[in-house]
This record gives C-alpha cells, sequence and structure tokens, in this order.
C-alpha cells in the first residue's frame, strides 16, 4: 500500500487536493491566503493550486469564517464538493453555526433531499508556542454531534488517504491536522491509496494491553509500547483514524484478546474522546475487562505559552507508560463477587 | 436598464397575485388551526409580507436558488413548494417534503429552488453565497435569493456574506424584508442606522430601497437585481419596507407594537391593494375570485392529505444522519 519514496504531511496534504481537483472539477477549495498570490497557504499546503485550477476553483477568501463554511455548505448542497481550510483550529469556534446547525443537520433536516459532501481541513496542536488560542485540540465537540464525521492521520500516507476518501464522502468531514507533523515523513502511499472512512489500523500489534490513540498521540504510542517492549509488556497500538463515529469493531477485538485498554489524546482529558471510547469498553466488555480502561490527555487548563509550562501541559510518554502499567497491576483488577 | 424592462405587465401582475393569494389563504389557514386546536406547530405568521415574495419570487426561474427563514411560508409558497408537501411537512406526516423530518422551520424543496429554511438568524446569507458561487462556477445562470428580516442584518454573518459576494460578484440577491421588527424588538431599538440597504454602499454594493408592498414597484426591483445578476454583474441588496401585521409568532403577545403602526400596517395591506390595482387595471372581478377560490380548494386539498397522511416510521430516527447508516 505504500512505496519506497518518503513523503511529509505538506506533500501528503497536497498532492491529495491536487488529485482531487483534476479527477473531479466540482471539488473546489476556499480558505484564507490559501492561493498562490497569498503564497499557497500559510503551511503552503495548497502551493501551486490556483496556478492549476484557477482562483474560482481556488477560492482564496477574506478572513470570514462564517462566510467560509456556509459559502461551503451552500456549495456543497449545491452538488460541488468543496474542501473549506480553516487555518487553525480554534478559529472553528467563529464558524461553529454553519458547522453544527447546518452541515452536519442538513441531510436529516431535508429527510434526505439534500446533502453536504463537504471537508474541513483544520490544523493545531500544542509545542509551537501559539498560546492558548491557537492550539487547542476540539475533536469531542465535533464528535458529539450527529451528521459529523471527525478524521485524524499520524502518517503521510494515511493523511493522503483519509483526505481523498472524505472528499469523495457524500456528508460533512473534519479532518484535523497538527501542526509539528507536517514535516513528519513517511513511506508515500501508492496511487489509489484510500483509507476508509471509519476504519482504525493496528500500528502495532500487541497481546498484553491495547493503547487507543490518533494524531500525534499514534506516535507517543508507539515510542512507549518499544520502551515497554523491553519489560516484556506487549503493547497493541490502535490507530483510530476516524475519531468520530470511531471503529467500535476493532477496538472491541483488540480489548477482547488484551482484556486491557488505555485510552490516548492531546486533547484535554475531561470530557474527550478517551471518555467515549472507555465508558463503550465498559459497557460492552465489562466482564472481559482485567482492569479499568485508562485515560491519558492534556492538562485541564489552556494551552499556556511559556516553553516549560506548555511542554508540561501534554500528556508525556511517561503518563502513557504508567497508565499502561496500572491496567497490569493486580490491584487494578476488578474484585470478583 | 429601462422602466419598461422591469415593470409588470398584467398577466405578471395576476401571476404575483395567484401566489398572494395562496399565501394569505394559507396563513389565515395555519392560524385557523392553531385557533381551533387542529394543530399545535410554533409558527411564525407571514401576514402584511404576502405581496413581496409573490413578487420577487414570480421573478425568479423555477430552477432558481431560494434560501429563507422560519418566517418562510410566504417565500416557500411563492417559490413553488406543492401545498401538499409543504402541509404534510408542517403537521410531521411521512409524506411532507422532508419526511416530516424537518418540520415549519425547515422546509425544504430542492425541486422548487428551496434548498435551505433555516431557524437561525442571519445564516441563510453565507449559505446563499455558496450556491450562487456553485452557479458561477458552473456558469448554469441561476440566481440565488436569500430572505431574511432587519434584525438579521445585525448578525455578524450579514457582513461576512456580503463583503464576500460583492468580493466575487456572486449572482446572489439579499432580500432584506424589513417589517420593522426583529423578534419582539422595534427595528428603532435595535438598529441606528437609518435604512438597511444604505450598508450595501459600505460593501462596494449594489442597494435598492423599495416598498415591499407595492407589487409592481417590488417586482420591478426583484427583476432588475435578477437580471442583473444572470448576467454577471454581481449581488444586489433589496430593502423591501412591509409590515409584521401580527406577532412574532402564533400566540405571541405583540401588544408592545403601537396601535398607529398596525393600523398604518392595516392601511397599507398589500393583498387588498394588490387585488384593487387588478381591478383597476380591468381584470375582471370574476377571475380574481376563481384565483381566491383556486388558492381555497388547493388548500382544502393539502390539509386532507396532510391530516390523511401516516407519521413517519420509527425508523426514520436513524436515517439521514449520513448517506450510509453509520454506528454512531
Amino acid at each position: 500500500m505504500t512505496t519506497a519514496r518518503a513523503i511529509n504531511f505538506v506533500q501528503a496534504l497536497g498532492s491529495a487536493l491536487d488529485e482531487a481537483m483534476a479527477a473531479d472539477e466540482r471539488v473546489i477549495l476556499l480558505g484564507e491566503d490559501i492561493g498562490d498570490d497569498q503564497g499557497g497557504g500559510v503551511f503552503k499546503i495548497t502551493k501551486g493550486l490556483s496556478a492549476k485550477y484557477g482562483r474560482n476553483r481556488v477560492r482564496s477568501t477574506p478572513i470570514s469564517e462564517q462566510a467560509i463554511i456556509g459559502a461551503a455548505v451552500g456549495a456543497a448542497i449545491s452538488g460541488m464538493r468543496p474542501v473549506a481550510e480553516i487555518m487553525l483550529m480554534n478559529f472553528v469556534t467563529v464558524a461553529m453555526d454553519q458547522i453544527v446547525n447546518h452541515a452536519a443537520k442538513l441531510r436529516y433536516m431535508s429527510g434526505g433531499q439534500t446533502h453536504v459532501p463537504l471537508v474541513i481541513r483544520t490544523t493545531t496542536g500544542s509545542g509551537v508556542g501559539f498560546g492558548g488560542q491557537h492550539s487547542d485540540m476540539l475533536e469531542a465537540w465535533f464528535a458529539h454531534v450527529p451528521g459529523l464525521r471527525v478524521v485524524m492521520a499520524s502518517t503521510p500516507a494515511d493523511a493522503k488517504g483519509l483526505l481523498l476518501s472524505a472528499i469523495e464522502d457524500e456528508d460533512p468531514v473534519i479532518m484535523i491536522e497538527n501542526i509539528l507533523a507536517y514535516g513528519q515523513t513517511g513511506p508515500a502511499p501508492e496511487p489509489g491509496f484510500r483509507v476508509p472512512l471509519g476504519k482504525a489500523a493496528i500500528a502495532r500489534p500487541g497481546t498484553d494491553v491495547s493503547v487507543v490513540a490518533y494524531g500525534r498521540a499514534v506516535v507517543d504510542a508507539l515510542a512507549v509500547a518499544e520502551r515497554l517492549a523491553g519489560e516484556g509488556i506487549s503493547i497493541e497500538v490502535i490507530d483510530l483514524r476516524t475519531i468520530a463515529p470511531f471503529d467500535e469493531a476493532t477496538v472491541f477485538a483488540s480489548v477482547v484478546k488484551t482484556r486491557r485498554a488505555v485510552v490516548v489524546h492531546e486533547a484535554v482529558r475531561a470530557y474527550g474522546t478517551g471518555a467515549e471510547v472507555s465508558a463503550r469498553l465498559h459497557e460492552e466488555l465489562f466482564d472481559t475487562l482485567a482492569a479499568p480502561v485508562g485515560r491519558v490527555g492534556s492538562n485541564f487548563s489552556p494551552v499556556p505559552f511559556s516553553s516549560p509550562l506548555e511542554k508540561a501541559w501534554i500528556y508525556s510518554q511517561d503518563q502513557i507508560a504508567d497508565a499502561i502499567r496500572a491496567t497490569l497491576k493486580p490491584s487494578s483488577r476488578r474484585r470478583l463477587p | 436598464m429601462l422602466e419598461a424592462d422591469t415593470k409588470p405587465d398584467v398577466a405578471t401582475l395576476k401571476e404575483i397575485y395567484r401566489r398572494t393569494a395562496l399565501i394569505n389563504r394559507s396563513d389565515a389557514r395555519f392560524r385557523a388551526l392553531l385557533t381551533q386546536g387542529k394543530l399545535a406547530i410554533i409558527y411564525y405568521p407571514v401576514r402584511g409580507q404576502e405581496v413581496l415574495a409573490a413578487a420577487m419570487m414570480t421573478a425568479l426561474r423555477s430552477d432558481d436558488y431560494l434560501v429563507t427563514t422560519y418566517r418562510g411560508l410566504h417565500d416557500q409558497l411563492a417559490k413553488g413548494v406543492p401545498s401538499k408537501l409543504l402541509w404534510a411537512e408542517c403537521t410531521g406526516r411521512a409524506t411532507g417534503s422532508c419526511k416530516g423530518k424537518g418540520g415549519p422551520m425547515h422546509i425544504t424543496h430542492p425541486a422548487s429552488g428551496v434548498m435551505v429554511t433555516t431557524g437561525v438568524v442571519g445564516s441563510g446569507l453565507p449559505i446563499a453565497n455558496g450556491l450562487a458561487l456553485a452557479s458561477q462556477n458552473r456558469g448554469d445562470g441561476r440566481v440565488t435569493v436569500v430572505s431574511f428580516g432587519d434584525g438579521a442584518a445585525n448578525i455578524g454573518a450579514f457582513h461576512e456574506a456580503m463583503n464576500m459576494a460583492q468580493l466575487w460578484k456572486l449572482p446572489v440577491i439579499f432580500l432584506c424584508q424589513n417589517n420593522r421588527y426583529g423578534e419582539h424588538t422595534s427595528y428603532a431599538a435595535h438598529t441606528a442606522a437609518k435604512s438597511i440597504v444604505d450598508r450595501a454602499a459600505g460593501y462596494g454594493m449594489r442597494g435598492v430601497k423599495t416598498n415591499g408592498n407595492d407589487a409592481s414597484a417590488m417586482y420591478a426591483a426583484a427583476k432588475e437585481a435578477v437580471d442583473r445578476a444572470r448576467a454577471g454583474e454581481g449581488p444586489t441588496l433589496i430593502e423591501a419596507m412591509s409590515y409584521r401585521m401580527l406577532g412574532h409568532f402564533f400566540g405571541a403577545d405583540f401588544g408592545y407594537v403601537p396601535k398607529e403602526l398596525l393600523a398604518t400596517a392595516a392601511d397599507q395591506d398589500p393583498v387588498p391593494a394588490l387585488r384593487n390595482s387588478l381591478l383597476a387595471l380591468q381584470v375582471a372581478e370574476s377571475e380574481l375570485a376563481a384565483i381566491d377560490a383556486a388558492a381555497e380548494l388547493e388548500i382544502d386539498e393539502a390539509v386532507e392529505y396532510a391530516f390523511a397522511s401516516p407519521f413517519p416510521a420509527l425508523d426514520e430516527l436513524k436515517s439521514d444522519v449520513w448517506a450510509t447508516e453509520s454506528a454512531s
């Protein structure tokens, strides 16, 4: 599925957009600074696309998130396949009405007469020194809305495959990217590669504890798995890829095997994706679980600016390792009646 | 553009009257059934705003797009949503335009160009830009109209959408139906500016203020805006002056509306005014009576159809969230 050639996230995402636009005239892009006249996007992902496909298909917009998403919704119900870029995830707050009240609900409220094949690409992540309003992981907000899908890739190949699947999907998909990962490289996918929506991947097979993660947390979970292998603990790392609705079948099958699970994400822990995954595991596999499901997330505060504080804000690999070990301690076993 | 190009002829005025009569009588029927307790829905009356919608939509092609709001019965009927589908939707029936899943605040009927009815003030404007953008890219010649009230001119979406529409010269018409109230707050209490239309200049956009209660003036303003949009000359903000003759929603107290204002509204009631102007143009009373009767018959049949229709099967609860059913 992948090739020997290496690409990074910027190249993966850019080539996905390029291929989608070449294959389908209905694919259009909207977003701030995305045109070549504006430098091809702040992260250069759309570089060259306006020159290639014209300004009508690559619409560099004013700083108007409501108007961007609203226009994308309208174009989508009229049969286009818009990919709207919200420069940083915190700015989706400005467009929440269009996303939550309209993009997510028009199919249902119209009884299926209209639908919104829209992709919203956005990026975020701590560790860049952007402070409290440019760093948040807000996936749980969207995961809670019927009608929205939320995806996030941990490898460049998956980023390309997920974005192409999202563009080809008939319903709105929010794709979260990570600023720090843009330069991360990995094997390039073969032409035609797709990551189906709703399908998780086993990033590392193992037998003792399942670690469920997405985005950069997958990279951290893999590092921890490698470390714990030295302690004789075999970790299975599941990369959700689609955060919502998540692939219950893959997660449950893994936990049936390992009987232990830890969920890890960069978003703050409280009310996060981990709570949902954990709750479902307890509901469905209570008798199978050998220990309560662990949850690892970031500190319940805004993302701070000062570098030591920001580094301390995000979960650590040590916390992941501790959470894994906790599921293996005899004391964590449920007491049998 | 010459006035002769946009002034409605008698046939056009009769068509506007046909739509007006249907709106006026449908609105009355909704209120009657609500009063009788035969219907229990939230209903936003359109009494007083019939003619402006009828004239606007008569200036459109049937495949042109409309985005409207919860106070949208006049727009939807004028644009051509079949009465049966509309009534069945408003009564929550499986035979409704949206299978009963949208309701009166979300009437959708793409076959007649009604793409979105939103329950959120001002949200239709950005969406209308997207419909217009799609038409612009495809070159399909369609025009998009988005209706909203004077109250919606004060929400941020208005500003973002107006700027973007003019920037890209989109084939969109912003139809501000100024009925002098935003929910329960009077124009003077929610807007310091004298006119909404003056804002057009701030976006470099063409703006036209017209008497929405005058069928000829409203049609002329609408037709010119439509022709310009279709010709690629960009958007227009139309401020159509009218009156909301009843409360914000059916049953709502509107004792706060000054008696003088209600008297002026009654005095300028657009429905008898249009009827009288047609009589003055030598249209026979019998012809207008026949139009009225046809409207009543259409409503009778629609109401009967709606109440005889089944409610949606409970499996509809889970369908249409996504294209393919997906575990949540």
